[in-house]
């Protein structure tokens, strides 16, 4: 439990640091016709340089798991959906999280409608979704 | 391109991935922020505690930002756009399994073609969403 707090403090910093948390320059790396900001290519170019060495030796130890391996209806749809929300607002969901240390209503009504969406995703479709 | 700042955003990104690996290496579990999020809302519970305690490390880190670095954060979005961006991001990652750093950095890191396509329908979408409202609407 403490690992996973610190994780998640790292992971937070590393949002803030590289510039994801603040949704104008994730909508200035989305707008790629406009006054284009390619930096966060570079955030997640750094974050799969790390993960790239370490992520396979790991999950081997850890005799991990990965049973979705098809390409299906869902997980197109839903990337296309999430992604439509991300273009719209400038929040993924780390983000969005760490960024409620903000205190504007923006936040907090993207992170409501966030929790709501994924409720209702459940809801209508209780089977064949989860991370 | 002069909001371009290479160096913060290779440093943050080598942070994001150093703190999947903790994740990883201390708890076994994939850090999908998305994931994370709607397991705590999810019926059965199964394990919270894990979960809340990533989320507490995302918050406390916005605060400890704050705290040392001058915030100025987005005025005068509509909060109806607000909160229909964050269904759709709410709901599409629950549906797609994934968002930004489970199909991102996670699934790029072990090599999953099924995040592969994930990451291109988001990146894409995401182009043609900002497309729509920055020189359309």
């Amino acid at each position: 439990m403490i690992s996973a707090f610190g994780a998640g403090v790292l992971f937070g910093l590393g949002l803030w640091l590289s510039g994801m948390a603040n949704p104008r320059k994730v909508l200035d790396f989305l707008d790629i016709t406009g006054n284009w900001d390619p930096s966060l290519l570079l955030v997640m170019g750094g974050a799969v340089m790390v993960t790239l060495v370490a992520f396979r030796p790991l999950i081997r130890r850890r005799g991990l798991v990965f049973e979705k391996t098809r390409i299906d209806a869902p997980l197109i749809l839903g990337a296309a959906l999430f992604g439509i929300g991300w273009g719209i607002g400038g929040y993924c969901p780390g983000p969005a999280l760490t960024a409620l240390s903000n205190l504007t209503a923006e936040v907090f009504v993207f992170v409501a409608a966030m929790i709501g969406g994924g409720v209702f995703a459940r809801i209508v479709s209780p089977r064949g979704t989860g991370a | 391109m002069d909001n371009f700042t290479p160096v913060s955003a290779l440093a943050g990104g080598v942070l994001i991935g150093l703190a999947s690996v903790w994740l990883l290496a201390a708890n076994g579990r994939i850090a999908g922020v998305s994931g994370i999020l709607h397991g705590l809302f999810a019926q059965p519970p199964g394990e919270r505690v894990w979960r809340a305690a990533f989320i507490a490390g995302l918050i406390v880190a916005g605060v400890a930002w704050h705290l040392f670095v001058d915030v100025t954060p987005r005025q005068g979005f509509g909060l109806g756009w607000a909160a229909l961006a964050g269904a759709l991001v709410g709901f599409g990652t629950r549906v797609g399994g994934g968002c930004t750093s489970g199909h991102g950095v996670c699934g790029l890191g072990r090599l999953s073609v099924r995040s592969l396509v994930a990451v291109t329908v988001f990146m894409a979408a995401g182009m043609a969403a900002t497309f729509v409202m920055r020189h359309v609407l």
